[in-house]
């Protein structure tokens, strides 16, 4: 059921395969607007800082969507800023955005950053927007293991979705050549971090092994689908000195920390 | 009083018959347009009528005579009584004449009303059930009006009685053959049938001809429509053909995914897209409908959209996307209606500006984007099939005789022995041959099936823009799709190359005697000949050649040939996945089961992987290729494999 009064802006951004590495839609932004089709059908709006004559932001625009804004920023800039004030401007009352974007710094702070300085709520994990009532939204948000959590949230709030939301809708050629990317002019801001910082390629994160002891398959499948750690220790009453020591031994303990 | 009352009834159904055509041409004209000429398409059009026609027809001596008699009567007739009892020129020989040419129309009118006591399945009944006592009445009573006129009764004989018995008898007969020809009855077929073959989209097809490949989009056009969603966006001479259609059903008899119980029926869907031209519903359709899909609840106009995505249109989409593409109506259609053409350029609609391929389309089309094949592997793999082999690659050698074009099969375990074994029989003959390696991508074929021009196009221009940096002289592949795709539809995007299956070169191979071979060993063969490159490429012979030289008589199916039955894997239909009752590799392996054969020959990477696909115990499946390699003898040589190939490598410059 469409929402058609509720502004939704769904935040895009040029991703890359994983195989090729060619410049496609982004997963998670294109699931994310997957889910702001189904809000806001034709309504929703697209946001992307950056460069308006990509080509493969078009592939938005082919899931029957007729105009993307985008601010114009520069590679290293720092988009953050110039996103909330459009979002704040555009009078947002939902916006959603993937976890991670899938090229640059990646760090998926965005959604974060964007919610801090708007001053919003964020639900990360989005997997369904249920009902909007009087300004206040009723979703679900995708735990571990399929599991589902119903939130109310009172708008306006950011909302990031990950591979539990809908799958997003083919992307047709005809719409998206029609579209229309309108550039805008925003203030640029540098990004601190990129100024000091390298980058480089991320190295795959360390995962635990899990030593699994069982004998019989039941075992080894109860093994295999029961949560990660139920070990472990719950400290409370602690002063945060006391808490990051409790932490630096554990990682010590964990080798994680020579 | 007949000769009063004569002309007036046949003049007034004369002009009712030219403002039918007249209404019916316009019904034509809302298409969009199409460049055939006019004046040379009529002048062809008797010679196409006759020789091409005919020559699909004739597969049915029956109906072919009886054709020729009954319409050859009536045009005669026809055209005699327009100036016998229209004009009342009342001459003797003339009135002979029309006789006749009145029982000759009979005698074949008797052999129409007897195919339909009892008619197959595949014949429309309704209107068609009355038209062969139409044309009895027509001609009965024609030959009775004419009677006197040759002087063999008197004038007034019979009296009033008769006379108004004739005029009934006329009436039913000229409202049949001369109203109903432009007002949408039965004889409609032939007033349309012989324009559509003046004004064919696809001329090539006359005169010994073939014109199999996929017309182009224009994707530079920003308002020309992508694909057709509503009737009008065919062009009017395809609107004319769906007009030609006679409802014999011959190919709704051909068609794999009918008789899989698919909702598809090429018949129906011809039928279909005249209701779409002249608006109205389905419910008198008097045919086999689309299986499991009541007739009655679709309807559709000339602006309407064919296909509605949310409720109920003309065509359900799931009719388009049934289709695996295999020409099997086309060539059996006496009329020579391009199906495929009109289900392609509606699934372009649906791919292109809906977005809605079903099933695993999309995401088939998104890898095709991304990584250059359809299953989104990693296209630096390429050749991993081929790392002991030492290929050599076309960006190291620049030309070549042969460029071996690998296929997507390259990434497919049970291809890649196809592929290893073509490689093995090419270094036999010592063949100067090159790959292009990782320079080369998916053909394109499945893109464009489903309807993806775009991405085909832009597939296409990337290998055409690869193979342009090389020369070679001729381009061999085992994947009869890439040929067909090669050979035929990389010319309208500037790609002209000579291109030959396997087969054939293997063919070529034999004959220039460069193949020591023995003997097939191992039990009796088949061959399942593949849709593109038998109805597509007309190449039935090269395939049954080469095995014939490894000593294998065919032991063939009933279905074979031009009337081979589909495998099931053309189209994208495996993608699209339509359901049906049964599967279409199943039906196909029965009737190599038939033969008694222990193992089907087949010659395409798709035939291979459906027949595959089919549970044991069942005939193995084999590849030419892998039968013509295993029946290589070492030739008494010195030289073992790899020198036999390198020093003709090295020569190259
Ligand atoms: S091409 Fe083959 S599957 Fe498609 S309608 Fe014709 S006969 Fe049926
Ligand atoms: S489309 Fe051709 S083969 Fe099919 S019913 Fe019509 S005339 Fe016959």
């Amino acid at each position: 059921m469409p929402h058609n009064l509720l502004n939704v802006i769904t935040l895009v951004s040029v991703g890359a395969h994983p195989v090729t590495g060619r410049a496609r839609r982004a997963e998670q932004d294109a699931r994310a607007v997957e889910l702001g089709l189904r809000l806001a059908g034709k309504e929703l709006q697209l946001l992307h800082a950056g460069d308006p004559q990509v080509e493969a932001l078009r592939a938005y625009l082919g899931m029957g969507l007729a105009e993307m804004t985008v601010l114009q920023q520069p590679p290293r800039a720092d988009v953050v800023p110039a996103l909330g004030d459009y979002l704040r401007d555009a009078g947002a009352q939902l916006v959603l955005t993937g976890s991670q974007a899938e090229v640059g710094e990646g760090s998926g702070m965005l959604p974060y950053l964007l919610a801090e300085q708007l001053d919003w709520p964020l639900v990360v994990g989005l997997a369904e927007v249920e009902s909007v009532t009087e300004g206040v939204a009723q979703v679900l948000q995708a735990l571990p293991r399929g599991q589902r959590r119903r939130l109310q949230v009172r708008l306006p709030f950011v909302a990031s979705v990950d591979n539990a939301a809908p799958e997003a809708r083919q992307s047709a050629f005809g719409p998206a050549r029609r579209g229309q990317l309108r550039p805008q002019d925003v203030a640029v801001v540098e990004d601190m971090l990129l100024e000091e910082a390298r980058l480089q390629p991320a190295r795959p994160r360390p995962k635990r092994l899990k030593v699994i002891k069982a004998k019989t398959g039941a075992e080894r499948m109860k093994a295999a689908t029961a949560k990660a750690s139920a070990g472990g220790q719950v400290l409370t009453d602690m002063t945060p000195e006391q808490g990051a020591e409790a932490i630096v031994t554990l990682l010590r303990d964990e080798k994680v920390l020579r | 009083m007949l000769d009063t009352l004569l002309p007036i009834l046949m003049f007034c159904a004369l002009a009712l018959m030219l403002l039918g055509a007249w209404r019916r041409v316009s019904l034509w004209r809302q298409g969009r347009p199409s460049p055939v000429s006019l004046m040379r398409g009529l002048a062809a059009m008797p010679r196409r009528y006759l020789v091409d026609l005919h020559r699909v027809v004739e597969r049915d001596t029956y109906m072919s005579r009886t054709h020729v008699a009954t319409a050859g009567g009536f045009v005669l007739a026809a055209l005699l009584a327009i100036i016998v009892h229209g004009f009342g020129l009342h001459h003797r020989l003339l009135g002979f004449a029309l006789l006749g040419a009145t029982v000759l129309m009979f005698c074949g009118a008797l052999f129409v009303a007897k195919r339909r006591r009892n008619p197959p399945a595949r014949l429309s009944k309704g209107p068609w059930d009355r038209l062969p006592k139409s044309l009895l009445m027509f001609s009965v009573s024609f030959f009775v009006v004419t009677l006197p006129v040759a002087g063999i009764l008197p004038g007034d004989v019979g009296g009033w009685g008769l006379a108004l018995l004739l005029l009934a008898g006329v009436a039913w007969g000229i409202a049949e053959m001369f109203f109903g020809m432009t007002w949408g009855g039965p004889m409609k077929h032939a007033f349309a049938g012989a324009l559509h073959l003046a004004w064919h989209r696809r001329a090539e097809r006359f005169g010994d001809g073939r014109s199999t490949g996929l017309k182009a989009l224009d994707l530079e056009a920003p308002d020309a429509p992508l694909g057709v969603e509503k009737p009008t966006d065919f062009t009017w001479n395809q609107l004319l053909g769906f007009d030609a259609c006679v409802q014999c059903g011959k190919c709704e008899a051909a068609c794999p995914a009918f008789a899989a119980g698919q909702p598809l029926n090429p018949k129906k869907l011809i039928q279909d897209m005249v209701i779409g031209l002249a608006g109205g519903n389905d419910a008198d359709f008097a045919g086999s409908p689309y299986p499991g899909v009541p007739l009655g609840e679709h309807s559709g106009g000339p602006h309407q959209p064919i296909v509605n995505l949310q409720g109920k249109g003309l065509v359900d989409a799931d009719t388009l996307w049934s289709c695996t593409t295999c020409r099997a109506c086309v060539e059996e259609c006496p009329m020579m209606i391009e199906h495929v053409d009109a289900i392609v350029d509606m699934r372009r609609h649906l791919t292109l500006e809906q977005g809605a391929t079903p099933n695993k389309g999309a995401e088939v089309l998104d890898n095709l984007i991304a990584t250059d094949n359809p299953g989104g592997f990693n296209p630096g793999g390429r050749l991993n099939w081929a790392a002991d082999l030492n290929l050599p690659l076309m960006s190291e050698k620049k030309q070549a005789d042969v460029l071996f074009w690998v296929g997507d099969g390259a990434f497919d375990m049970r291809n890649q022995r196809t592929l290893r074994a073509f490689v093995k029989v090419l270094k036999a003959a010592g063949v100067d041959f090159a790959v292009l390696g990782q320079e080369e991508r998916d053909s394109g074929d499945v893109a464009r099936r489903l309807g993806d021009e775009a991405t085909f196009q832009r597939l296409a221009r990337r290998n055409i823009a690869s193979l342009a940096q090389y020369r070679f002289d001729r381009i061999v592949t085992c994947d009869p799709h890439s040929f067909h795709v090669l050979k035929n539809e990389y010319g309208a995007l500037g790609g002209n190359y000579q291109v030959l299956h396997h087969s054939t070169y293997m063919d070529e191979l034999i004959a220039d005697k460069r193949l020591t071979l023995g003997q097939h060993k191992g039990g009796s063969v088949t061959y399942h000949d593949p849709c593109y490159l038998g109805r597509y490429n007309g190449e039935y012979e090269a395939p049954r050649s080469v095995l014939k030289a490894i000593g294998i008589e065919v032991k063939e199916m009933e279905r074979s040939g031009f009337r081979s039955r589909c495998c099931g894997g053309g189209g994208g239909a495996p993608i699209t996945d339509v359901p049906g009752k049964q599967r279409i590799p199943d039906m196909r392996m029965n009737d190599i089961k038939e033969t008694g054969a222990e193992l089907v020959a087949v010659g395409c990477p798709q035939c291979t992987a459906m027949f595959e696909g089919v549970v044991e115990p069942r005939p193995h499946v084999k590849d030419i290729a892998e039968l013509v390699a295993d029946a290589l003898v070492d030739a008494p040589a010195p030289a073992t494999q790899k020198p036999v190939a390198r020093p003709d490598v090295l020569e190259v410059h």
